[in-house]
């Protein structure tokens, strides 16, 4: 797998560290109740197809990413600064 | 037909012409009292276990493709019992009792071959952990032995013991492990299921579950609607998909595992050999066929198959090891859909509709649980109380935080195992 990083480029995805879904990106507030603690930590949609997710660069630029990627048929087709995507909302 | 020496003999003297089909191939029937969702290992040992030990065989099982296609057919089929927290423990143990009864339970040859297992370890840390780990197994009633380095060597001579970088220390021996044919487990508990009643329905991919008023009434599938008064979802790297049609979200992620397999050769390793300072595990099959994997490629997959980093890991760590299978020729690679829990313990419990069970989260072990998940899985559905060797397999523990069995000490959450 190729990850195109914004900063670096094309880059072998043994560069990389997945973290897991980019809901990692809506953290509950602290005073959250456990329930939604659970929801963050523990349950995923798991989605066969099209999904999101956090990948780090560690051994590149050393930016967390937002990976577009198909876990059906394994195609990249696209990645975003995470710091983008959690300001833009 | 009952399965035996004599009947090999009387049906070479027949031309063979005498054997049949090993189960029949049923049209779904419009209503079952237990529908089990997946024709796994673990959905056939259920249903099997249905009908020997609770006298249930209006049952079906319905299956999306062939009996044998999921992960039962995929693993590198090693059984063990060698856990070492309360919970795993005594599930494990009594798994491998059920497979030590096995063959004659299903009149079966499932090839199970308890060749032992080595866990080898490289440090006075791994050392020590392993001891602890062992005394759990002896403590829960099974056997450990903890060998030091001229133990190991006795046994496997072809390791390379003076590794610069990992020298090997010893191997916690574990003789009641080994492996068994994996198809042949899912063959043999079809057939006993299928001979004691069990409508085992193949190429019928179930597309929703119906639910009344907080109760299950039965499944829509690709070959129509089925009654049911209660159903079973089993279906290992699917569970989130065939979960969200009762409106769950489950404590899962689905991962790829890989394994690999050589050309056959002359008999040369005789027992499972784990590493324990790279991921890599290996065994000989009877054809002789060298087949090892390591670990997950580490990101969510469906695709079962993976790809070459952790391919490349794991060869590496196997020259390491063991120089001499560099001179084997690597034949296959494959892999499967790894239902992955946050502890990386399973799950088998009732869920929040009436009628409707779960069992899922096997993560990279679940071969050698099949018959004690089909056991203590059928003991829920058919009594609706946990089987006490499964009672701590709870859905709630990640979100009460109680009882929680993080086998592997990384921590309890996605990702870590
Ligand atoms: C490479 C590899 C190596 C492994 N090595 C070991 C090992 O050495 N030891 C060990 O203990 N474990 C091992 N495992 C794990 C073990 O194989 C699994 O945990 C176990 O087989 C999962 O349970 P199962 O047999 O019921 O799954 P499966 O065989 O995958 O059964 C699930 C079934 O559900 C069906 N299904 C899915 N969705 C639907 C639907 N909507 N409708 C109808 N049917 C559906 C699927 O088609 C499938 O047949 C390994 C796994 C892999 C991939
Ligand atoms: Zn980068």
């Amino acid at each position: 797998m190729l990850i195109p990083c914004p900063l670096c480029g094309a880059r072998d995805s043994r560069e990389f560290t997945p973290k897991g879904h980019a809901s990692y990106l809506d953290r509950p507030a602290e005073d959250a109740p456990p329930q939604a603690w659970n929801d963050y930590l523990h349950l995923r949609e798991n989605p066969a197809g099209d999904t999101r997710e956090l990948w780090f660069h560690g051994a590149g630029c050393g930016a967390w990413l937002v990976v577009e990627r198909n876990t059906v048929s394994h195609a990249v087709t696209g990645a975003r600064l995470a710091r983008e995507v959690r300001d833009a909302g | 037909m009952r399965y035996s020496g004599w009947q090999v003999l009387a049906q070479g003297i027949m031309g063979n012409r005498g054997w049949r089909p090993a189960w029949r191939d049923p049209a779904p029937k419009d209503a079952y009292d237990i529908v089990i969702i997946g024709g796994g290992g673990h959905g056939l040992a259920t249903a099997f276990y249905l009908a020997q030990e609770h006298g249930l065989t209006n049952i079906a099982v319905l299956e999306k493709g062939y009996l044998g296609g999921g992960n039962i057919g995929r693993n590198t089929t090693i059984v063990r019992a060698n856990y070492g927290l309360p919970g795993n423990s005594e599930f494990y143990s009594h798994s491998l009792k059920l497979w030590e009864g096995m063959e004659q339970a299903l009149n079966y040859n499932v090839m199970h071959s308890q060749r032992g297992i080595i866990n080898l370890f490289h440090s006075d840390g791994q050392r020590d952990a392993y001891a602890r780990r062992g005394n759990a197994m002896i403590n829960q009633g099974d056997d450990a032995i903890l060998l030091d380095r001229e133990g190991c060597r006795k046994l496997l001579p072809y390791l390379d013991y003076e590794q610069t970088r990992f020298p090997i220390y010893g191997g916690l021996y574990h003789p009641r492990g080994g492996t068994a044919r994996h198809d042949a487990v899912a063959w043999g508990y079809a057939r006993a299921a299928d001979q004691r009643g069990v409508d085992l329905i193949q190429n019928c991919e179930v597309t929703g579950i119906d639910i009344e008023g907080g109760v299950v009434k039965g499944v829509q599938t690709s070959r129509g609607a089925i009654r049911a008064k209660k159903v079973a979802i089993v279906v290992a790297g699917r569970s989130s998909q065939v979960a969200a049609m009762a409106g769950m979200r489950l404590p899962i992620e689905s991962h790829v595992l890989q394994a690999f397999v050589t050309e056959g050769l002359k008999p040369c390793i005789d027992h499972v050999v784990t590493y324990g300072m790279g991921h890599f595990y290996i065994s000989q099959s009877d054809k002789g066929g060298l087949v090892f994997g390591g670990d997950l490629d580490f990101y969510p997959s469906y695709a079962a198959r993976g790809n070459l980093p952790m391919a490349e890991h794991v060869v590496e760590a196997g020259m390491t090891l063991m120089p001499m299978i560099g001179k084997a020729r690597m034949l296959r690679s494959w892999g499967g859909i790894m239902d992955m829990s946050p502890d990386g313990s399973p799950i088998i419990d009732k869920t929040h509709v009436e009628g409707l069970y779960l069992n899922c989260g096997w993560c990279y072990g679940g071969f050698k649980a099949v018959p004690g998940s089909g056991h203590t899985f059928a003991h829920l559905i058919a009594t609706d109380r946990p089987h006490e060797a499964a009672a701590r397999y709870r859905l709630d523990r990640f979100a009460t935080g109680r009882g929680l069995m993080d086998e592997e000490g990384t921590g309890s959450q996605h990702n870590l195992h």
